[in-house]
């Protein structure tokens, strides 16, 4: 079992490698993501609480997971072209339990999203980003991208496994992973949204997978944003929702 | 001893259509096995059935003498699988290809290295190995396939139309080295296709149609139960010229597809008459010994209908 997780997630990881043009995708979407929305809305941007948190600093977080989507994005769309072209009936036939396939496609993906969030906070290394992390919260923050790499990955695979093409796959991205993604707090913050949408983002579990993330950047400082609920119920939401996919993955991928 | 492959009463449907309708089969050990039909006569299904990647609808499947539905590890295991379309990473190189697979199958360490070599070795690809797969031609990204499949060393391939986009020297190149692996390995080799040449390679001959198994024998003893001469005649009306034939030479001329078929004990004496009394009418006549697409004929009633699936 071991065996074949490694191998069918070195196999992502190399093949990311080779395709160039994805490699600078995932490297520059974020960057210039982060930048023009960022600079833009910088001066309307105003934060309830009283915090001083500048649109780029709030937005940061969220480009992070951003980046993790993507890449889950990426490398899930694969196990349709896999379908299509052969390669994973070749994995089909071998003797590997089909849950080695969900945990090294959701490994793989975490591996390749936490690298390409690593690269993009050399940022902060820079005066263009303005964030007081401590070691303590860095480390934090790392493994929260792990985790919720891990998670959306085996959410990309939830999707992927049934879908007969790839143009099934942007049809459900549009209308369910982005605005996963765009209701998360990740461009905007929970608390100024209109009551509905308030609502659906207190029920979607990424919004207290970021506001983790976003906590571990103001460990040990003051200010900061707050959350949408306490972290503790934050974290056990965030979890539960989590662990649930990748069982929902596991099934899906055990039945067919 | 258990044979390869011991198939009884197997069904399968597609929705209420039956793609497999009532199989019975054995395969022996060491067997050269082909199974011949034309798209559609289930020969994929059954591969599929084989390969584990389909559940019977009823009926036993056994390969290597493991059941395929409740030990379906032990057949995965047993069997080295090689399918139409490539399940290669194409940007992987051939090694890296290679050990992936093997990694699949749990091998590792040195084992694998020198399996590895020694494949590569003897299917000619040690020049390419450092090549990814995307830079190589057809016919070497099959001989790959090929390697791939032997390096857990199985005791049964498993191909389905392994040569399917191959031009004829690749296709020759391919069956020697097939050939030359299984006389060496003695391993058991089941191939589909829906080519009557490739057909004759093998030493036992499943001919499918409609979801049965219309006969299985070696292709030599299955052309011997054809004894006449076969004639094949091209014209306007092949229906209507069909007709004429037979009343006229009082003789079994029959239509099949868009040709006349007559099966003759003397066909050089019937063939001049032929042309004679309907010269206007032929566009192209032929005699030739029973090949293995008159058995198909004869057994189904039908014209094989080979062409390359449009999928």
């Amino acid at each position: 079992m071991s065996l074949s997780v490694y191998t069918l997630l070195l196999r992502e990881v190399i093949r990311f490698y080779r395709q160039p043009n994805r490699v600078i995708g995932a490297l520059l979407q974020p960057l210039i993501f982060w930048l023009l929305i960022g600079s833009g809305l910088n001066a309307s941007f105003q934060i309830g609480g009283g915090n001083d948190v500048s649109y780029l600093e709030y937005f940061y977080p969220g480009v992070l997971l951003m980046i993790l989507l993507f890449t889950s994005i990426f490398s899930t769309i694969t196990i349709i072209e896999d379908r299509r072209d052969g390669f994973l009936q070749g994995v089909l036939v071998a003797p590997v339990p089909r849950a080695a396939i969900v945990i090294g496609k959701a490994l793989g993906g975490m591996l390749l999203g936490v690298l390409q969030c690593l690269v993009f906070m050399l940022l902060m290394l820079t005066p263009m980003v303005d964030l007081p992390i401590t070691p303590l919260g860095f480390g934090a923050a790392v493994l929260c991208l792990a985790v919720i790499g891990f998670g959306l990955t085996a959410l990309g695979v939830l999707m992927a496994w049934p879908l007969k093409s790839s143009q099934e796959y942007h049809a459900l991205m549009s209308v369910l992973l982005l605005p996963l993604w765009l209701f998360s707090g990740a461009a905007f913050p929970v608390d100024g949204a209109p009551a509905w949408l308030h609502w659906l983002m207190q029920v979607n579990p990424l919004t207290h997978a970021l506001a983790l993330l976003r906590h571990c950047f103001y460990v040990g400082v003051e200010g900061g944003v707050t959350g949408p609920a306490p972290l503790a119920v934050s974290f056990g939401y965030a979890a539960l929702a989590g662990v649930a996919t990748f069982v929902a993955a596991l099934l899906i991928v055990r039945r067919g | 001893m258990v044979p390869a492959v011991a198939v009884e009463s197997l069904t399968y449907y597609y929705g209420d259509r039956p793609a497999l309708a009532g199989v019975d089969l054995q395969i022996p050990r060491g067997a050269m096995f082909g199974i011949l039909g034309p798209n559609g006569s289930g020969k994929t299904t059954l591969f599929r059935i084989l390969a584990t990647l389909a559940v019977p609808a009823s009926g036993q499947v056994a390969v290597a003498g493991q059941d395929v539905v409740t030990r379906r590890s032990e057949v995965r295991r047993a069997l080295g699988v090689v399918f139409q379309t490539s399940s290669l990473d194409d940007k992987l190189t051939v090694t890296e290809n290679l050990r992936h697979h093997g990694h699949l199958y749990g091998c590792s360490g040195a084992g694998l290295r020198q399996q590895i070599d020694e494949l590569l070795q003897r299917l000619q690809l040690q020049d390419r190995a450092a090549d990814r797969v995307e830079t190589l031609s057809g016919g070497l990204q099959r001989r790959v396939e090929l390697a791939r499949c032997l390096l857990h060393r199985p005791e049964i391939l498993l191909l389905d139309e392994p040569t399917a986009g191959l031009d004829p020297t690749a296709r020759l190149e391919y069956w020697r080295l097939l050939t030359e692996i299984q006389e060496r390995q003695n391993a058991t080799v089941i191939f589909t296709t829906h080519w009557f040449e490739e057909a004759e390679r093998a030493n036992l001959l499943a001919i499918m149609d409609s979801g049965r198994l219309v006969a299985c024998e070696s292709p030599a003893t299955l052309k011997s139960t054809i004894s006449r001469d076969v004639v094949t005649i091209h014209g306007d009306d092949p229906a209507a010229l069909a007709a004429s034939i037979a009343s006229q030479f009082n003789c079994d001329a029959v239509c099949v597809g868009n040709a006349v078929r007559i099966e003759s004990a003397s066909a050089t004496a019937l063939l001049p008459r032929l042309l004679e009394a309907f010269e206007d009418q032929v566009h192209s006549i032929s005699a030739s010994k029973a090949t293995l697409e008159d058995v198909y004929v004869q057994r189904t009633g039908k014209a094989f209908d080979a062409e390359e699936p449009s999928e």
